[in-house]
């Protein structure tokens, strides 16, 4: 205990700022300005509403994630459970007091923002989890009694989000719990189990879908089915991002996006309009840098030494990887449209403010990587 | 209590990066497939998707050129363009459409049911896409509706071209335009690359005929549109180009005169010059109002045209089939001059009917002719004389004849309408009734009746053939200055047989093909005609000019409907007594001025009665108005000569 404190207390406010990972950062930043480039052409290349309040939340997010980069990993471990239960009352104030919006409820209105409680949900449930297979003994981990409770945290709020209806965050925050708990240890059989658990509960969840949700579905598995409807979307952006070719049609000219083809190009479909406008080349260079914040953040994980810091900067890094990748697979046509967020570049601001939060988090890991976190 | 928490931590950091390294080539894998999916978009199938992408980008807008003009000699505008007024509406523009419908209603003239067709297109159409409300308003409607346009949101006011008719005199072989029809669009393959929606076509006569070089090339307008189909901006235009317009050998003024004339009678009028082959005049009455055509047909005019039984919408000079009757007797005589069969003076005897096999064959005079020869036969037009001759000649010879003049076949091209008609032989009416022929026919035959079906035009053109000392000629419609000294070169072969032709001649590239094997023939048919019209006896003796520059040499005929009984005979029943549908066709050719023909005219009058009676008058007034303008005509020949 004193040993650990000495440590901790040896950290100057130099040696703080040296041990920043400064490419993390920066790859941040250069996402964030693409991402501003991306916002502007979707305005038609001027400066409106999305631009303008894209900036701003960049700036203000990216801001809070260099200052929360300085928090000891201490706090953040000692009030994972109440970020949690936090993230959940908010939740459920959605489910009483949301704003419904275009057949779903998924906001709450607090004045300056309209906050999607499912966004912190993400890191919230990578936080509770990532602290409950820290605290449990390697002996313990595949007792079916200390399976009870994770399965109990990840449950509760997918019902929430699912039923909003928000299937894709849902999925999302299912994928970022689930990590944790492979990376913890669980069995694998545990992961079948649930698996065919969940197989088997398939056909009730089919019954509980949304007809537009089920029409997805079988639009994905084939998008000519009904190609003014339900499958013009997916259409819609495999023209604009195969148009695109090698180097794209150059910045502010994507004619699939400013004559409207595209749809919900601020937010689900924004790396396609990217793709139209820089091409190949340009949509290499997105995946490069989000190759390199995923890379970044491991690394982290490696240079941690608690394992609720390692649990949780895997966990991390996967959960956004899987972000990054679902947005894209879907826009490309390999996955049906579930309506997720491309961490960073698309429009939104809680999903902008959760991943800041969690980049915040990963950074205070690697500020106090050699500091226990009990 | 320190050291196994450290192992434990120490185990569990291995665990979790075993589990990680797992998790890290499962991203790799995700991360090659997304690679591999851009590579295939991006770079495979870039081609593909551009072509999508510009297909969904680029909407053409194809605009309609303006439609050539038809002139006639003297460059008189016979089928123009007037500039139109139009009323256009773009829905989206209109804050609300019944309240503007009802201000539109007090200042143009729409009915109800007009405005519940137009809400009907409302309904199906992009609010964008502007319909067309009226196409066709008066200038007073135009400029109350300009004064009240800041109260009508969504109302244009649209200045158009639109096709136009002077007078209606023409109408038959000028056509109409109208509306492309969904048939249209099948048969007409041109119009594939030509056709633009609300674009009129010719639908028959020259406009039809000329309808490919006279639409003009289309324009278009490729705009950018959004998702939504809104234009966002034009990107390109092409005003196209206007059609060609034509000059046509036509006389607007004789046209005007001569539908005057037939004025409330069911006829036809062909005037030709008998060198060229240019058509002066082409006119068939009842004429309709080619106007009504242009601006979507009035349902009502529509029908009183199909149900008239004078069936203005034939135009009889090209459609009209009618057994020729003593008309032929002309070619009738001629061939069996040609052939041998008779000598000008050998005579006959007509006791006013002849009888074989015991069918009886009357000549219309009851008390027969007496001694005829062939120039009496024609002067008076004997049925016996020829009858006779007929017998001698046999149905095949005169077949030759007639089809070597122009008869059973089509003399213009290109118009859908004409008819070839009939020219009966052995073989015909083995082919296309199935039987053999019969002596008795052939002496109907002799007289123009029977199968025989020919056109006003046809017979206009045997005359001028005629007129001309028996050479070819091929009629036309079309302006064309080629030919235009075919007349001096007959002149010049006729005063000077045998000698070579002068340079100036020879230039000109026509050939020539006389019809004749004897140009005495022709003379002699020419001079009988001579006395038809102006000895008295003659038939049309009675109509005859006494002036010499318009005296004309011409033969009469009426053709039998109906075949007389026996009873009718004996009664001496006249054919104005007969109801209307019954009595015969009057006919009348001839050309004029004798001593120098320059023009051939042939008059048609449907149940006229007896060509003497009923055509002859009024070839005799064409022949004068024709004539009076030769001057005129061959002074803009000779212009158009220097000019070229």
């Amino acid at each position: 205990m004193f040993r650990a404190r000495s440590i901790q207390s040896s950290l100057s406010i130099k040696d703080k700022f040296l041990s920043l990972d400064y490419l993390l950062i920066f790859s941040i930043f250069i996402l964030g300005l693409v991402s501003i480039l991306a916002m502007y052409s979707t305005d038609g290349g001027e400066f409106k509403y999305h631009t303008k309040s894209h900036i701003l939340r960049f700036f203000i997010f990216f801001g809070m994630f260099l200052v929360l980069s300085f928090i000891q990993i201490r706090f953040w471990h000692s009030q994972s459970y109440l970020i949690y239960i936090l993230c959940f009352i908010l939740l459920l104030g959605v489910k009483y007091f949301g704003l419904t919006s275009s057949g779903s409820k998924r906001w709450l209105d607090l004045y300056f923002m309209n906050l999607q409680p499912s966004e912190l949900m993400k890191i919230g449930l990578i936080l509770f989890l990532a602290k409950y297979y820290h605290r449990i003994s390697i002996e313990n981990i595949n007792q079916i009694r200390f399976l009870f409770l994770p399965i109990v945290v990840l449950i509760a709020p997918l019902i929430l989000v699912a039923t909003q209806p928000d299937l894709g965050t849902a999925l999302l925050i299912a994928a970022g719990g689930l990590t944790v708990a492979w990376l913890a240890g669980v069995r694998v059989k545990f992961f079948a189990f649930s698996g065919l658990a969940f197989l088997a509960l398939l056909p009730i969840a089919i019954s509980f879908l949304k007809p537009y949700q089920k029409s997805r579905i079988l639009t994905f598995l084939n998008p000519e089915r009904d190609p003014l409807g339900a499958g013009y979307q997916i259409i819609q952006s495999k023209i604009a991002i195969g148009s695109g070719g090698l180097f794209g049609k150059g910045f502010l000219q994507g004619s699939q996006s400013y004559l409207d083809y595209l749809p919900e190009k601020h937010t689900d479909f924004i790396f396609t309009l990217f793709s139209e406008e820089f091409g190949f080349f340009g949509s290499l260079f997105i995946l490069f840098l989000y190759a390199i914040i995923v890379w970044r953040i491991v690394k982290i994980g490696n240079l941690t030494r608690s394992s609720f810091g390692k649990l949780y900067c895997y966990s991390f890094a996967t959960a956004f990887f899987i972000y990054v990748v679902v947005n894209m697979m879907m826009v490309l046509g390999l996955l049906p449209i579930v309506g997720s967020p491309l961490p960073i570049m698309s429009y939104g601001g809680s999903s902008m403010m959760a991943i800041m939060l969690g980049l915040g988090i990963v950074m205070s890991c690697k500020v106090y990587k050699d500091t226990p976190v009990n | 209590m320190l050291s196994p928490s450290s192992g434990n931590t120490v185990i569990k950091s291995k665990l979790i990066g075993r589990r990680m390294f797992l998790l890290t080539a499962a991203k790799t894998v995700v991360l090659v497939g997304i690679v591999g999916r851009l590579v295939s978009l991006q770079i495979n199938e870039r081609k593909k998707y551009k072509t999508l992408s510009d297909k969904n980008r680029f909407r053409e807008w194809k605009l309609a050129p303006e439609r050539g003009v038809i002139k006639d000699f003297f460059d008189k505008e016979i089928a123009s363009n007037e500039q139109v007024y139009q009323v256009h509406l773009i829905p989206e523009n209109s804050k609300d459409i019944e309240k503007l419908f009802v201000r539109l209603k007090t200042i143009l003239n729409i009915t109800d049911k007009k405005l519940f067709f137009l809400k009907k297109i409302i309904a199906k159409q992009k609010p964008w896409e502007p319909i067309i409300v009226s196409d066709n308003i008066t200038w007073s409607e135009f400029s109350r509706l300009n004064l009240f346009l800041h109260e009508l949101e969504g109302v244009k006011p649209v200045v158009s071209v639109a096709r136009t008719y002077p007078d209606n005199s023409s109408a038959h072989i000028l056509g109409y335009v109208s509306q492309v029809s969904a048939k249209d669009l099948q048969t007409k393959t041109y119009l594939k690359e030509l056709h633009v929606p609300g674009m009129s076509i010719g639908k028959t006569g020259l406009e039809r005929k000329l309808d490919q070089e006279i639409i003009g090339k289309i324009g278009f307008q490729r705009y950018e549109v959004n998702a939504f189909g809104k234009r966002i901006k034009q990107i390109q235009v092409n005003e196209g180009q206007a059609g060609k317009s034509f000059k046509t050998t036509l006389d607007f003024e004789v046209q005007k005169f001569t539908s005057e004339l037939l004025k409330d009678k069911a006829a036809a009028v062909c005037v030709m010059d008998v060198y060229n082959g240019d058509i002066i005049s082409l006119v068939s009455s009842p004429t309709f109002e080619p106007n009504e055509f242009v601006h979507g047909l009035d349902k009502k005019y529509w029908n009183s045209l199909l149900k008239d039984k004078m069936r203005p919408l034939t135009n009889k000079t090209i459609s009209g089939l009618y057994p020729p009757g003593s008309t032929i007797k002309t070619l009738v005589a001629l061939s069996a001059l040609e052939n041998g069969v008779i000598k000008p003076l050998d005579t006959f005897r007509c006791k006013g009917k002849i009888e074989l096999y015991g069918e009886k064959f009357h000549c219309w005079e009851k008390e027969g002719h007496g001694i005829v020869n062939l120039r009496k036969g024609i002067q008076r037009s004997c049925d016996v004389y020829f009858y006779e001759v007929a017998r001698k000649l046999g149905v095949d010879r005169l077949y030759e004849t007639a089809k070597k003049f122009g008869l059973g076949k089509k003399v213009l091209s290109g118009f859908i309408e004409e008819r070839a008609g009939v020219v009966p032989n052995t073989k015909w009416k083995k082919k296309f009734i199935g039987q053999n022929w019969y002596l008795g026919e052939t002496l109907h035959s002799g007289i123009g009746q029977g199968y025989f079906q020919s056109t006003p035009l046809q017979l206009c053109l045997m005359t001028a053939q005629i007129a001309n000392g028996g050479f070819e000629i091929k009629p036309r419609i079309l302006f064309d200055k080629k030919n235009n000294n075919l007349r001096d070169y007959i002149k010049y072969k006729n005063e000077n047989p045998n000698e070579p032709l002068p340079t100036d001649l020879l230039i000109s590239n026509f050939e020539l093909k006389p019809l004749f094997k004897n140009q005495e023939h022709i003379n002699l048919i020419k001079d009988a005609m001579f006395s038809s019209s102006n000895e008295p006896g003659g038939t049309s003796y009675r109509h005859r000019w006494e002036n010499k520059k318009f005296t004309f040499a011409g033969k009469t005929g009426s053709s039998q409907i109906k075949r007389f009984t026996e009873a009718q005979r004996e009664a001496e029943v006249k054919q104005e007594s007969l109801p209307y549908k019954d009595r015969d066709h009057a006919l009348f050719v001839a050309y004029a001025p004798y001593d120098d023909p320059k023009y051939a005219i042939s008059v048609l009058v449907e149940h006229g009665g007896s060509g003497g009676k009923a055509a002859a008058p009024i070839a005799k007034k064409v022949i004068k108005k024709v004539l009076e303008r030769h001057d005129l005509r061959q002074r803009v020949n000779s212009l158009i000569g220097e000019t070229i």
